[in-house]
Parts: C-alpha cells; sequence; structure tokens
C-alpha cells in the first residue's frame, strides 16, 4: 500500500515537472560579482516590474559567462574585462557592447599586515612588497575578469609569478567567495571586488589594507549574443534589459543599490556602441 | 563547537519558519533527485536483472563498464550533459539546459549505473539459491527474471536509496547543467556551495543540516514501509 502511494508522489513530482510555471525570460550570464553582492536581485525585480520579463542569472566567471554566450546559452552578458569581452565582440557572437558601471578592486590581508601595504599610495607597490614578503597570495586562478585583472597587475610589478606558482603565489580556481575562505585560513594577502568583500562574512582575521587606485578600478560592460549567430537567443527581450540598464532609470538604480551603506557600483553608461572592433 | 550549535539554531529557525525561498528549494531538490531515481529505476532494475541472468557477447565489459560508472564523478557527468545540451550541442535545439529536466537527466545518468550494478549483485545471489527451483517448475528466462526481481524486493530498495542519496547529495552536475539560478534551478546543495562561497558558513551549515535530515526522513519513510510490508508478507 505504501509502496503504491511512494509511485504516486513520485509520478506526481512528475508530472508538476511538465507543467512547470510559464513565464517570459532571458538568461543573463554574469559574474559573481554582481550577484553574489545583492545588485542583481536588486534590479531585476525593477525590470520585471516594467517588462514583465524575469531575467535568470548564471553567476560564474568572467570567462565562463562569454563562453555560454558564445555556445549560444545565454542571451546577453554582463561582464568586466574589455579585452575579452572585444574578442567576444570581434569573433562574432556578441553584438553592441555598452560600459554600464564600474567597481572597484581592494586589497584584503591580515590585519597585522606582515607585508606593510596599509599605507601605499600605488597599488602595483603594494603588490611588490607582497611578493618580497613571501606571506601566500590566493588568486582566483580561474581566468576571471578579476584574475585577469590581478594578473595585469602582476605584469605592472615585474615580478614572474609563475616562477613562485604553489610557493607563494597560490591559485585557488575558485570564485572571490572561496577565495576569501582560503585566505582567511592561510592568513594570506588576495585581491577581491569591493562588493564580494563587503558581503563576506567570514572574515576572521581578514581586513581591507590597500583601496581606492585608478589602476584597481573595474569597468562592466553588456554584451547582447548575436542574434544572426544564434536564431533562438531572445534579442528583442535582452535588448530591452540592455537598455534599461543604460538609460537613466537604471543608471539610478545602479546608483542606489548599497551594502552596508556603501555604493558598490558606479554607473557610467554611454550609449554609443563600441564600434571599433565590430566588422 | 560554537559554529555548530550557533548553525543548528540558525537550521531550526529556518524550519520553523516556513520560510518560502528554503521550502522553494527543498521541493526542488526532492522534486529532480526523487524524478532521476524513479528513472533510473525504470532503467537499471531491469539492465541488471537481465545482466546476472542472461549469458551475451560482450557482458563481461558492460558489468566492468557499470561498476566503473558507480564512481563516475558528477563534475565530469555535469560537463558532458551540458555539452550534449548546450545551444551549439547535438540536443541544443530542446532548449533543455538551465532546467530541471537538465538536472534530471544529469542525475540519471550519474545513479542508472549504482541502481543496475547493485541489481545485478543482488539477483545474481538470489539466482544461485532459488535456480533449480525455478528450472525445476520450468520458468523461462524473462519469467525467472520477473519472480527474481519481485522475489528480491526489499534488497533492492537498497540500491535505489544508495541512488537517491548519490543524486540528493550531488552537487557538482546539477550546479554546471542547471546554473543554480534562483527560483528556477537552485536545490539544496547548489544553495550550500553558493552560501558557502559567500563566506556564510553559519547559513550553509544550517542548510546541510537541513539536507543530512531531509536524507533521513525520505530513508526512514521508505524503511518502515519495507519493515510492515515484511511483517504483511511473513
Amino acid at each position: 500500500m505504501k509502496r503504491t502511494l511512494i509511485f504516486i508522489l513520485i509520478l506526481l513530482f512528475n508530472i508538476s515537472i511538465v507543467y512547470a510555471k510559464d513565464e517570459v525570460f532571458i538568461t543573463l550570464s554574469s559574474t559573481t560579482s554582481t550577484d553574489n553582492s545583492g545588485l542583481l536581485d536588486y534590479l531585476i525585480p525593477k525590470f520585471k516590474n516594467k517588462t514583465g520579463i524575469n531575467v535568470r542569472v548564471i553567476a560564474v566567471g568572467t570567462g565562463r559567462a562569454l563562453l555560454l554566450g558564445e555556445r549560444g546559452d545565454a542571451d546577453l552578458v554582463l561582464v568586466h574585462h574589455k579585452p575579452s569581452e572585444e574578442k567576444f565582440i570581434s569573433k562574432g557572437f556578441g553584438i553592441e557592447r555598452r560600459d554600464v558601471m564600474y567597481n572597484d578592486y581592494v586589497i584584503i590581508g591580515p590585519k597585522n599586515d606582515p607585508a606593510n601595504i596599509k599605507h601605499l599610495k600605488k597599488a602595483v607597490d603594494a603588490f611588490k612588497l607582497i611578493s618580497q614578503s613571501g606571506i601566500p597570495f590566493i588568486s582566483r586562478g580561474d581566468e576571471s575578469g578579476t584574475h585577469k585583472k590581478e594578473r595585469e597587475l602582476w605584469e605592472l610589478t615585474g615580478v614572474d609569478i609563475d616562477a613562485y606558482s604553489g610557493d607563494w603565489y597560490r591559485e585557488a580556481g575558485a570564485g572571490m567567495g572561496a577565495t576569501l575562505n582560503i585566505a582567511n585560513a592561510m592568513n594570506a594577502y588576495t585581491m577581491s571586488d569591493r562588493g564580494t568583500w563587503l558581503s563576506f562574512k567570514n572574515r576572521d582575521q581578514l581586513t581591507l589594507l590597500f583601496e581606492n587606485d585608478p589602476p584597481l578600478f573595474n569597468q562592466y560592460g553588456i554584451i547582447l549574443v548575436s542574434p544572426e549567430r544564434y536564431e533562438h537567443v531572445k534579442h528583442k527581450e535582452a535588448k530591452l534589459f540592455s537598455d534599461w540598464l543604460t538609460s537613466a532609470e537604471g543608471q539610478q538604480a545602479i546608483a542606489d543599490f548599497t551594502l552596508e551603506g556603501q555604493q558598490l557600483f558606479f554607473p557610467n553608461a554611454s550609449r554609443e556602441v563600441a564600434t571599433s572592433v565590430m566588422k | 563547537m560554537n559554529d555548530f550549535s550557533q548553525a543548528f539554531a540558525k537550521a531550526l529557525q529556518l524550519i520553523f519558519q516556513l520560510d518560502p525561498a528554503l521550502l522553494e528549494i527543498i521541493g526542488l531538490s526532492l522534486r529532480v533527485s526523487l524524478t532521476a531515481v524513479f528513472i533510473a529505476s525504470l532503467i537499471g532494475l531491469p539492465l541488471g536483472a537481465a545482466l546476472a541472468l542472461y549469458k551475451f557477447p560482450g557482458r563481461g565489459i558492460i558489468v566492468a563498464l557499470l561498476n566503473a560508472f558507480m564512481g563516475l564523478p558528477p563534475v565530469v557527468v555535469g560537463l558532458v550533459v551540458y555539452l550534449i545540451l548546450s545551444r551549439s550541442g547535438p540536443l541544443g535545439v530542446l532548449g533543455l539546459l538551465f532546467t530541471p529536466t537538465a538536472m534530471i537527466i544529469a542525475q540519471v545518468c550519474l545513479i542508472t549505473p549504482i541502481v543496475a550494478a547493485l541489481t545485478r549483485q543482488t539477483i545474481m545471489d538470489a539466482n544461485d539459491e532459488y535456480h533449480e527451483q525455478l528450472r525445476a517448475l520450468g520458468a523461462k528466462a524473462s519469467r525467472m527474471m520477473k519472480t527474481l526481481l519481485w522475489e528480491t524486493r526489499f534488497s533492492l530498495m537498497t540500491g535505489v536509496f544508495a541512488g537517491f542519496g548519490r543524486a540528493i547529495a550531488e552537487v557538482g552536475a546539477v550546479l554546471i547543467v542547471g546554473g543554480n539560478i534562483n527560483h528556477a534551478t537552485r536545490v539544496m546543495t547548489t544553495a550550500i556551495a553558493l552560501e558557502t562561497r559567500k563566506g556564510d558558513i553559519e547559513l550553509a551549515l544550517a542548510l546541510g543540516i537541513i539536507l543530512i535530515t531531509l536524507s533521513l526522513i525520505v530513508t526512514s519513510l521508505v524503511m518502515s514501509a519495507k519493515h510492515a510490508a515484511y511483517q504483511y508478507h511473513s
């Protein structure tokens, strides 16, 4: 008798899947920094109220977010690494890139600051001192936008970090939060976007040691997946989201979003399309 | 220990508040994994029994593969299913990626080998025991298969629930093919991974406690049903 009951239950679960909710939605592949900070959870309901379109977010690193676009698995991408974005467009996967906003990176480390970077003025100098101290530095190591930015900063220092991989330079191959968890456990330095850091709860002895140097600023762009390349993409709806995000209303909403009383993302949309890289 | 007591308090709080977001995630976890187990059993039970009773060329290889696939890494299964269901993949036109259906497919791939391999072992043992009797009654192989599956149904439940345990606990496959989309494909394990990433260890651990409790409830329900049925029969 109970077996029959279980059987029926399972059948019901099946049926409920077949009749899963039917809504208009677009798929946005984006980065963990926009999603984990709560920005997208804040913006999407506003957009949905206006247009009735829901936005489903796949939050991964910039590298994978672009790959999802390349394979046609997302309708648009919101990422932060301009060279990769331009490559994405020049290969014909994306169209109409627009600047949306920027945020910034901060350097996180142990409270006692063994590498003594707290009073420095330039991010590059901070990285140099960390490399000289031998204190572990945890890199994302996952080809994300943050990882690429960090590699660029290391290049500016002239330190050949690959030579120290596995020594003091540790590549976590993980998201920002996971990387911060490791830095916490190892009493190490790391570079994080401000949003993830502010919403990160497992801090213990970690603290913000360095901030506010222009090389640490980080531009976000939104790109539509090319409807010529992939006929199935919801181009019209995706464009509505891109339009809204770069409109006065969307830009204001970005500016209004705060975490722990701090503004995280600074709107700077330009309506023009990055034509320089378009064929 | 403080971490654990805090997490436990948080878990109780979440359960008693009947947090709607939590209920949604629990519901989807159960739906996906129970459906996956149901489909995996439809395939795995007859497959395992057939491998135990029929002799045909290549059987050894299939059995070896099945045993090896019991330990398939979920991430690899997720990746393969992703490549197949991706818009650029062979089944991309179906548009199944990032849906619960995709998650069910991945879990079916993951647990069918477990159900089949354990079924094969159970049926083989039973066959050793009953073979002469059944043969004396003039049973054909197909008839024997049905009889043995029915006679060993209580033991087979163990295999089925080994599959369920794996399905409800895995994160690698559902994360890749589901995408952990809020209100669409977020399940218990991907929510736990997300909260860990965000450094909210307390909430992550609380969700973990709830997940384990959930497995416990499902398993004990089945165990008691099995027990009741067993008593009824004997």
